[in-house]
């Protein structure tokens, strides 16, 4: 009888832990992986295409689908693009609340990873656990957009409007006592900020809870330790970004390197790995959510002090309010000229990239001066993170690729675009 | 003082002469376009020589320049017969060309040194060749593979020297290049399933073309080079 040295096995792309529509063409001998072929693409939307054939605002809503567990941070990659050619100043308190909502953000997708790779890997109450503490944060995105997920809050120029007073509240049901009504409702009687401020301050404990299931847990060391080890030079080379660069040990933060916004005043500390194994890699991501408590809890205090604008003043750019545009010719035909043509950008082109909470986002546009990009390309940290997939688990077990798209916090709405 | 990127700037003057011309940027980008013979050995000498240290890739970006700078709506005088929807369709270009304007195709080239914290962008045309074909730096930054593919795929560009230079965005067996500025948005070809031969079948798109927002190129004085000149002494 013939020995058969290896085979190939088809994984994905329906299957509930490839994060998506990931398929992996695996050459297995035994069970050990010896090459790995993602075939991606199956989400591919074409945003960059239609991006160009729309006024630059409308594509606002297109990024908050590209990577959809880290809505505001990809509109924040664009619009800052765009502020660049333009050349227009955002008012301070737009950058704060802006700075405020990436941290948000940053929190919601490292819940999101934290819950989905404890669950791909076994640990099945963390995902419940995340989910508890995300419903939160969707609210505040709900009360200051009118949308759980794909905000569009952010605007060239500022953000669409200023923070809510009031926070969306819990409905009577037949199935909730009057009680725990109560209880759920007890925290929204305020403003939106006393409800972000009532989260940082419960927040820290929630983490506790989950560094006690996972951090020492025996069963998450045996399958994350010394699994995709990732050096320095290699992570570098393969052009990682973000928790993956950080987790192999190189301290490289955009916010604290090249800061945008208001991030240069906030106190906040980079971690930074040392093995660069899966485990380092979800430390990183841990500690994150803890110092972005910290950003968010200085973003509210601020915010508090500081009334003013939200949104730049220049109507050339940013149209003016309704109810300006009611009973002033000047703000009518602004208004008439934003939404049916929209703005020129200067001739041009530039790259702004921000801390993704998967790493370095960047959006590059080319304008030739017309109402619409000419060229739009977004760079998406996961596109990198997932072309070194077979470098990662070449030797390891096939249970351990499971590991390795949970540790590359993968999301195809991003890496298809 | 100098700032970061014009001490970068003069470094790289010093070092590379004519070999990288420097493209003007009206936010502080530092851009340079190589020619695509050069480009294998300006890259290699900008990611290990210590002045430079561009050991990441962070990006590359397939452009198509055919209609940069053309519009729908002409907004020069008053129009006399008024506006159209911008919906003409255009013929479709074949590729079938034997050369291309030398300056249609670029490739895009993002890089980041993190040990000097500083960010370069490179460009390259493609030339007159049908196919467009540019060096591959796969072998300089490994983490270009998916990146090349990407831009082969989107704008058939290839890349000589890649490993593995396949689709990777669109589907299996898709034909034409759909980032090209002559491959219509709507596409070139629909698919339902046919009952009758129990499979999913490729008809000719039927869908009319559509523009909501015509492309409108506005001379805005506001960013005119010679008024900005006169704000600044005023």
């Amino acid at each position: 009888m013939a020995e058969i040295q290896s085979y190939t096995m088809n994984f994905g792309p329906q299957h509930p832990a490839a994060h998506g529509v990931l398929r992996l063409v695996l050459e297995i001998e035994g069970e050990t992986i010896q090459k790995a072929d993602p075939h991606v693409g199956l989400l591919h939307r074409g945003t960059e295409k239609l991006a160009e054939t729309k006024p630059f605002n409308q594509s606002i809503g297109y990024m908050d689908r590209l990577d959809y567990v880290s809505m505001m941070c990809n509109e924040h990659g664009y619009v800052l693009a765009i502020e660049k050619l333009l050349g227009i100043e955002v008012p301070a308190r737009a950058q704060y609340i802006r700075v405020m909502f990436d941290e948000v953000t940053r929190v919601l997708n490292h819940l999101m990873w934290l819950g989905a790779h404890g669950l791909d890997i076994g640990a099945m109450t963390m995902f419940l656990y995340c989910f508890r503490e995300r419903e939160d944060l969707m609210d505040c995105y709900e009360a200051v957009s009118g949308t759980r997920m794909h905000a569009t809050y952010y605007r060239p120029g500022g953000v669409y409007r200023d923070l809510p007073e009031t926070m969306p509240k819990y409905a009577e049901s037949k199935y909730r006592s009057k009680k725990e009504l109560d209880r759920m409702n007890s925290v929204r009687d305020g403003s939106m900020l006393d409800f972000i401020e009532d989260f940082t301050k419960r927040f820290p404990a929630c983490v506790d809870d989950y560094e006690t299931l996972l951090t020492d847990n025996r069963i998450w060391k045996q399958r994350t330790v010394n699994i995709a080890v990732v050096t320095p030079e290699r992570a570098m080379q393969l052009g990682f970004s973000g928790p993956m660069l950080r987790g192999s040990g190189v301290e490289w933060d955009l916010r604290k390197k090249q800061p945008y916004e208001v991030y240069d005043q906030m106190h906040f500390d980079i971690p930074v790995g040392v093995n660069g194994d899966c485990y380092d890699r979800y430390l990183v991501r841990v500690e994150e959510m803890r110092q972005s408590n910290r950003i968010i809890k200085q973003c509210v205090d601020w915010l508090r002090k500081n009334p003013g604008p939200v949104i730049a003043e220049d109507h050339k750019i940013v149209p003016p309010s309704r109810v300006e545009m009611k009973d002033d010719m000047e703000s009518l035909i602004h208004h008439f000229k934003l939404f049916t043509e929209g703005y020129c950008v200067p001739e041009g082109e530039a790259y702004s990239a921000i801390e993704h909470p998967k790493g370095e986002f960047g959006v590059y546009i080319i304008s030739d001066g017309a109402n619409k990009p000419y060229r739009v390309k977004i760079r998406a940290p996961g596109f990198a993170h997932l072309s070194a997939m077979s470098e990662m688990v070449e030797g390891h077990m096939l249970a351990d690729v499971v590991a390795v798209i949970g540790t590359q916090d993968i999301v195809f709405g991003e890496v298809d675009r | 003082m100098m700032n970061h990127s014009e001490t970068l700037a003069a470094r790289i003057e010093a070092r590379f002469g004519d070999q990288m011309n420097r493209v003007a940027s009206s936010c502080g980008e530092l851009t340079y376009e190589v020619g695509k013979d050069e480009l294998s050995k300006v890259a290699t000498a900008l990611r290990n020589e210590a002045d430079f240290g561009f050991e990441m890739l962070v990006d590359v970006c397939g452009v198509d320049y055919l209609s940069y700078g053309s519009d729908e709506w002409i907004t020069e005088s008053a129009t006399g017969t008024g506006f159209s929807r911008g919906v003409e369709r255009k013929p479709v270009i074949l590729d079938e060309a034997d050369e291309f304007d030398p300056r249609r195709f670029a490739v895009v080239y993002h890089l980041l040194s993190i040990q000097n914290n500083i960010r370069l962008r490179l460009r390259v045309f493609t030339g007159t060749s049908n196919p467009p074909i540019v060096r591959s730096v796969v072998d300089i930054w490994n983490g270009a593979n998916w990146f090349e593919r990407e831009v082969f795929d989107l704008y058939g560009i290839l890349f000589d020297g890649h490993p593995d230079l396949r689709r990777i965005l669109t589907d299996y067996g898709f034909i034409g290049h759909p980032f090209r500025k002559d491959f219509p948005i709507i596409g070139n070809v629909e698919v339902s399933y046919d009952s009758d031969e129990g499979r999913v079948v490729y008809k000719p798109v039927t869908i009319e073309p559509r523009t909501l927002v015509p492309r409108v190129i506005r001379d805005d004085n506001r960013y005119s080079a010679d008024l900005k000149d006169i704000q600044k002494d005023g």
